[in-house]
């Protein structure tokens, strides 16, 4: 095995390219784990520590240019107001010594179905800032998860960034997990209102086998939601579009039976989450007045 | 800002509740002895990091020991290929079954069932095959990835129709062990029925009869100190061995027969020890650092992961409880039937020791006559279980405990008041005929546990100038955020349970102090040495204290445990406080004859009272009974060390019956009660218990802060079973399926509740000092209660723990 | 490869380093600095729980490449730490040595026990003290982590609620204590510090 420790982003890249199997490791705590344990022997580590910039992120006019390695106790810190979402999946990621180390960039570059960000970038919308001695690409969140643990990145490239949306209406996290705090989900459900684009967006985590959004489930609320005339009037959702949406989002799932859970009860509790989700963002949309503490 | 507080500051601990006093609990006029909460000898040692577990251990030119594993649950081994491990630069010794050097290629804790490394066939997942030594951990696992094993794979045993079928695999193909006469099959490792009265006919009278079927899943110790220790071999041709153990001279007995060694040439010393939980009752690398060691002529140092740690020791067994009850229309109970089968897995371990408590405690803390009890525990391709903290009577607790409120709901009773009516008391029977001649507070404790008040409702809501706000921290699922209150509905819960103390069934169960008393510096000083494995609850600081309250000293020693003084037994079955705390004031006592005889000699012609009066030694002085000080010790000793060393026994025990189970099998008897209090979100099943309360009777607490703490811990073990921790073997091809604490959970201090303890003393006059055993009562109560209280949150049956959220959602 | 740090104010280096071992491996074994502790290895426990650059982080996960010109905090350096808390930077050497826990080093510590009410001659931190006062230690193996996690904590929030000392040893997973005694080290830790603040 050869430790690689580029000092800076081009050097990295160069070393991705001639390197192309060079497992990255930011954080560590997923590859560090497979180390441990003996999963993993990578020909390369390629240690991303030193690269400054990939732990700052920028506050820009439509979006927040979040670097790869900023870790999520950051985000939930800094960034509640412009990635509400995003700040309510970090909390509920591992442990505080995890989240001061992992980062989005971890997430995605594993890639796995259960990791705690997808959910909330899904619903945000965002694209991933690929970049590769040859150039810079933007990929957007919808075609990053290509199947079980796998992404579109190609393999000299590697993740700088993530441009998140930042948020123009309310936006909610849920996740299930046997413990109450420092669990792997079960299943997730994120969910972000954009009443500028009068659109709902939703992601799936843990109930399929990449992070998937619930789109059947968000044309149908769109289409009530405009329908009733709701973003001009800020009514309560109805009962019944609230429990069509949960069945929309349940059925959005394409679950296994796991030693986490089963495919039935993923299913039942993404749909859960998805009805009351809705009617926190939506209560917030509407103005009630109720905070979370500890919840970002 | 970093001022040192002082000394005497208390924190801010709950005071133990005044029980009743005990009788014969001897003042201790000299500070620090029995009765104080005086804090821990090591624990400086233990916050500044300089405490040496076995993990820590070191030695200049050591090795790294790996074990290869299996890989499958139960197969032939056709052939084993070492070669090319052997090549690996840096390995220096590849070891396999062949490579054994005494004819006794076998241990076990008592039948000798389990094979050092496999010999021609594996009957469990992960069970180990070879070793390897080399000069990096890394190498070690390379090497061991480079052995070759072809397995034949063979059917599985993995339940009780499984096991015994007709044309069923034996897990042992040729048993001769002394339980083998007496088991209906030989894939049945042990069986114990008691049959006292008659409950068919009994049966009879009952208006309610209820029948349930109940699973407890397989728990994990899960002590934090992963199994790990040093062999260096000795210039003699013996071997050195620093461990974490419960039991030294238990290990040594194994140890050394299978190295081909006399006991003496194998020289163990008890390392720092994290946590234990039965878990380390049974032998893990032991063995296999000396077997490196010997072999290579270097120390070597084994350590597991956490992975490899699931496989490194025995489970707590699963079981399946059929259970028949049966009362009066005025709540009185007429019988019990029942039928327990354990899952010993792939080898005996304590399964035996376990079915006689199974069996024994079935009947829990109430007063039934006519009972038919049968518990058996199973050889399967499961993984081995064994000893855990609660042994076979936490299974068992869990079952009749769901049956007393299934009668309770019938009768329309109260439940707690049901049990009230049912409770044994002293003088009341137990199955096995032996009636029970110390306080059984049952009725008192669930008492206590009721007529507190509830924790407030709704704690997650807190008004703040902005309106209402929500922690989720509060509320079922907690950091996830999956509820502001939705759903979220609460459940209160009762449990009660009995536990035996110290080893039962006629077992030889004694322990050995050596006190030494000498003048250091002007000062007379107490040196306690045990072979008691000091494993986290505090046995030293209770020696400590003992050796103060007998001798009257100030300054303690407490030795290194190892096996150059006599067994102090197990660290386990509650029994350390009372067999070597017996064990040490016993010594005591001798030593403190020995100074008064010394003092009579050289200055009983000064003081008529040196021959008249009672003496005693007290803030470093020879005192009589009235006050009056004699002499200095340190003037009576002088120069002189008095050193003894002595066995000491509980009152002896009797096997059960092996047709009816009846004989006074069991030394004492310890009793809690708990009431949960839970919040269910019921559209999602996530649990979050908000408040654990237990009573327990302790007899007389020794160090009351350390009762707190083993009742707390033992508590948060019961709960954790109950809502979060199981081992998943896979049914069709018995593999563990989740080996790590990211799969196997524990649980955190955000899902732990206030656990407020309500701590009893009634004396049992034939302890010493009154004691009861402490450490394993809570662990039984804590996972019925839990369950009540969810139940009575859901109105759902719950038949198995732990729950799952998938149990509690109608999906 | 070679890799070069601070631990606990001290200038360390580490040789013939595997690329595979984490920082926990090189302080437990090339360092000779145990405190940390390994119990699972895979960032479930926080036993290992060591500050790099100031932030609490398992020293399992931390690939040792990584911590090359870094500064760590262990429980071993806690003391010094705490003493120094107002110095940006903590001065002055207090690792344990660099040559490994000899074995006789390990037996000295194990047959020399102090009483925990008495240690005079050892000075700890406040969060150190308090554990001990308030029953918190029992088997002592998840003790180091939650005491480096516990202290930030206290560096941080000078007077956490319950469910602030809740949240930040959610991730220090303790098998003995049912967590009663830790809750209440770390409120008598902060009530002490209070105390200290105001006199």
């Amino acid at each position: 095995m050869d430790f690689l420790r580029p000092a800076s982003w081009e050097e990295a890249l160069a070393a991705k390219a001639e390197h192309p199997t060079a497992v990255p490791i930011a954080g560590g705590t997923d590859v560090m784990v497979e180390i441990n344990f003996d999963h993993r022997r990578p020909e390369y580590l390629l240690d991303l520590n030193r690269i400054g910039e990939l732990s700052e992120w920028e506050v820009g006019q439509e979006s927040v240019r979040l670097g790869a390695s900023v870790p999520y106790s950051s985000i939930m810190e800094h960034l509640r107001t412009e990635l509400p979402g995003l700040a309510l999946a970090s909390h509920t990621v591992a442990s505080p010594q995890i989240r001061n180390r992992g980062g989005v960039g971890g997430n995605l570059g594993t890639a796995s179905p259960a990791g705690d960000a997808h959910p909330a970038l899904l619903a945000a919308d965002c694209e991933v800032e690929a970049e590769s001695v040859r150039g810079t690409r933007l990929i957007p969140i919808d075609a990053f998860y290509t199947g079980v643990k796998r992404n579109a990145l190609e393999p000299d490239e590697l993740i700088r960034a993530v441009h998140i949306k930042k948020a123009d209406g309310p936006q909610q996290y849920s996740k299930v997990g046997t413990r109450n705090a420092m669990v792997i989900a079960v299943c997730a459900f994120g969910i972000a209102l954009h009443p500028g684009t009068r659109t709902v967006r939703t992601g799936i985590g843990s109930a399929a086998p990449t992070p998937v959004r619930a789109k059947e489930a968000e044309e149908f609320l769109n289409a009530a939601l405009e329908e009733g005339g709701f973003w001009e009037n800020g009514k309560i959702i109805t009962p019944a579009i609230a429990k069509q949406f949960a069945a929309l989002a349940s059925g959005a799932c394409n679950p296994i039976d796991d030693v986490r859970g089963t495919a039935k009860y993923r299913r039942h509790a993404v749909g859960i989450m998805a009805r009351r989700t809705l009617g926190w963002t939506w209560e917030q949309y509407r103005g009630a007045g109720r905070t979370l503490e500890g919840a970002a | 800002m970093t001022t040192r507080p002082e000394a005497t500051t208390r924190p801010a601990a709950p005071a133990v509740p005044a029980g009743t006093p005990t009788k014969i609990t001897q003042g201790s006029p000299t500070k620090g002895g029995i009765g104080e909460s005086t804090l821990r000898p090591d624990g400086t040692l233990k916050v500044t990091g300089d405490f040496a577990y076995s993990s820590d251990m070191w030695h200049e030119d050591m090795l790294w020991g790996q074990t290869l594993r299996s890989t499958v649950a139960h197969a032939e081994i056709v052939s084993i290929d070492t070669s090319e491990a052997l090549a690996t630069p840096g390995v220096h010794a590849v070891l396999t079954y062949d490579d054994l050097p005494a004819t006794m290629k076998n241990y076990g804790l008592e039948i000798q069932d389990t094979p050092v490394l496999a010999h021609g066939k594996v009957r469990h997942h992960g069970e180990p095959v070879a070793l390897v030594a080399a000069d990096h951990p890394e190498t070690a696992r390379r090497a061991a990835a480079k052995i070759k094993i072809e397995y034949r794979e063979l059917p599985l045993i993995t339940d009780e129709a499984s096991a015994t079928a007709p044309d069923a695999v034996l897990v042992h193909e040729s048993r001769d062990d002394h339980h083998i006469g007496h088991v209906p099959h030989p894939n049945i490792v042990h069986r114990q029925p008691i049959i006292r009265g008659d409950a068919d006919e009994a049966a009879g009278r009952a208006d309610v009869i209820v029948k349930g079927e109940y699973t407890f899943g397989m728990q994990d110790q899960a002590f934090l100190g992963p199994e790990s220790g040093l062999a260096v071999p000795s210039e003699d041709g013996g071997v050195e061995l620093y461990v974490a153990t419960q039991w030294l001279h238990s290990d040594l007995r194994q140890i050394a027969p299978v190295l081909g060694l006399p006991e003496e040439k194998v020289r163990m010393t008890l390392s720092g020890v994290g946590g234990a939980f039965g878990g380390r009752e049974d032998i893990s690398m032991q063995i296999h650092a000396c077997l490196l060691a010997l072999r290579t002529g270097k120390p070597v140092k084994i350590v597991y992961n956490r992975f490899e740690s699931f496989f490194g020791h025995v489970h707590r067994h699963p079981a399946k409880l059929y259970y028949e009850h049966g009362a009066t229309k005025d709540g009185k109970l007429t019988h019990m039937k029942c039928k327990i089968v354990l899952d010993g897995g792939a080898y005996a371990s304590a399964s035996p020791a376990v079915v006689g408590n199974a069996s024994s405690l079935s009947v829990g803390p109430y007063k039934i006559e006519d009972v038919d009890i049968e518990a058996i525990a199973l050889y399967t391709n499961n993984p081995p279980c064994g000893a855990m903290r609660g042994f076979g009577a936490v299974q068992a607790c869990f079952a009749y405990e769901a049956q007393m409120d299934k009668l309770a709901a019938k009768l329309d009773l109260d439940p707690v008041e049901f049990r009230q009516l049912n409770a044994m008391e002293q003088g009341t029977l137990l199955p096995t005929g032996q009636p029970c001649d110390s306080p059984a507070p049952v009725a008192e404790l669930l008492r206590r546990v009721k007529s507190r008040p509830l924790p407030p409702e709704q704690q997650w809501l807190a008004a703040g100038s902005e309106g209402t706000s929500i922690d989720v921290r509060a509320l079922p699922g907690g950091l996830s955020n999956t509820t502001h209150g939705e759903g979220v509905v609460r459940g209160v819960g009762y449990a009660v349970g009995l536990k035996n103390v110290g080893f039962s069934e006629g077992f030889d169960d004694y322990s050995t102090a050596r006190v030494r008393m000498e003048v250091i510096n002007g000062e007379p000083v107490a040196t306690v040495h045990t072979a008691m494995a000091e494993v986290g609850q505090g046995g030293v600081t209770v020696h400590a204290q003992i050796a103060r309250t007998e001798l009257g000293v100030s300054q303690v020693t407490i030795h290194p445990a190892d096996t150059r003084v006599g067994s102090a037994g197990s660290t386990s079955a509650s029994r350390q406080t009372y067999v070597t705390g017996g064990a040490v004031k016993n010594s005591c006592e001798a030593v403190r004859e020995k100074v008064l005889e010394l003092g009579r000699t050289k200055f009983g012609t000064y003081h008529p009272a040196w021959a008249t009066a009672e003496l005693l030694l007290e803030g470093g002085k020879v005192v009589t009974d009235g006050g009056e000080v004699l002499a200095d010790m340190a003037d009576v000793l002088e120069d002189e060390a008095i050193d003894i060393e002595l066995e000491w026994r509980h009152r002896p025990t009797e096997a059960f019956d092996l047709r009816t189970g009846q004989g006074n099998g069991h030394v004492q008897y310890s009793f809690a009660a708990h009431r949960a209090v839970v919040e269910v979100d019921t559209e999602l099943g996530l649990v979050k218990v908000i408040e654990l309360a237990c009573a327990q009777d302790v007899g007389k607490a020794l160090n009351p802060l350390s009762v707190l703490g083993q009742i707390q811990g033992g508590t948060l073990q019961g709960m954790g079973v109950a809502v979060m921790e199981e081992i998943i073997v896979d049914p069709e091809t018995a593999k563990v399926r989740n080996p790590s604490f990211t799969d196997y959970l524990l649980p955190t201090i955000l899902d732990t509740p206030t656990i407020p303890v309500d701590v009893l003393e009634l004396a049992d006059e034939h302890a010493p000092y009154g004691l009861r055993g402490v450490g394993e009562a809570p662990t039984l109560s804590s996972t019925p209660a839990v369950l009540a209280a969810i139940r009575n949150a859901t109105g759902l049956e719950l038949d198995r723990t732990p729950v799952r959220p998938e149990h509690l959602t109608r999906t | 490869m070679r890799v070069n740090f601070t631990v606990n104010g001290r200038q360390q280096e580490a040789d013939d380093v595997w690329e595979g071992e984490s920082l926990l491996y090189v302080l437990r074994e090339r360092m000779g600095l145990p405190g940390s502790k390994n119990a699972c290895e895979q960032g479930e426990c926080g036993s290992c729980t060591v500050r790099l650059d100031g932030v609490p982080v398992c020293a399992c996960l931390v690939a040792a490449g990584q911590v090359e010109g870094r500064e760590v905090l262990t429980v071993e350096g806690l003391a010094d730490y705490a003493k120094h808390r107002e110095d940006a930077h903590p001065g002055g050497g207090c690792a344990s040595g660099a040559c490994g826990t000899t074995l006789d080093a390990a037996k000295r510590r194990q047959s020399e026990p102090t009483d925990g009410r008495t240690g005079e001659a050892v000075e700890l931190a406040p969060i150190q003290q308090a554990f001990i006062d308030a029953g918190a230690v029992q088997c002592g193996f998840c003790t180091p982590g939650l005491l480096v996690a516990a202290d930030e904590l206290l560096e941080n929030t000078p007077s956490p609620s319950d469910q602030d000392i809740r949240e930040a040893l959610s991730g220090n997973l303790c098998r003995c204590t049912g967590y009663e005694k830790i809750l209440d080290a770390v409120r008598l830790a902060a009530a002490r510090q209070g105390e200290a603040v105001q006199s």
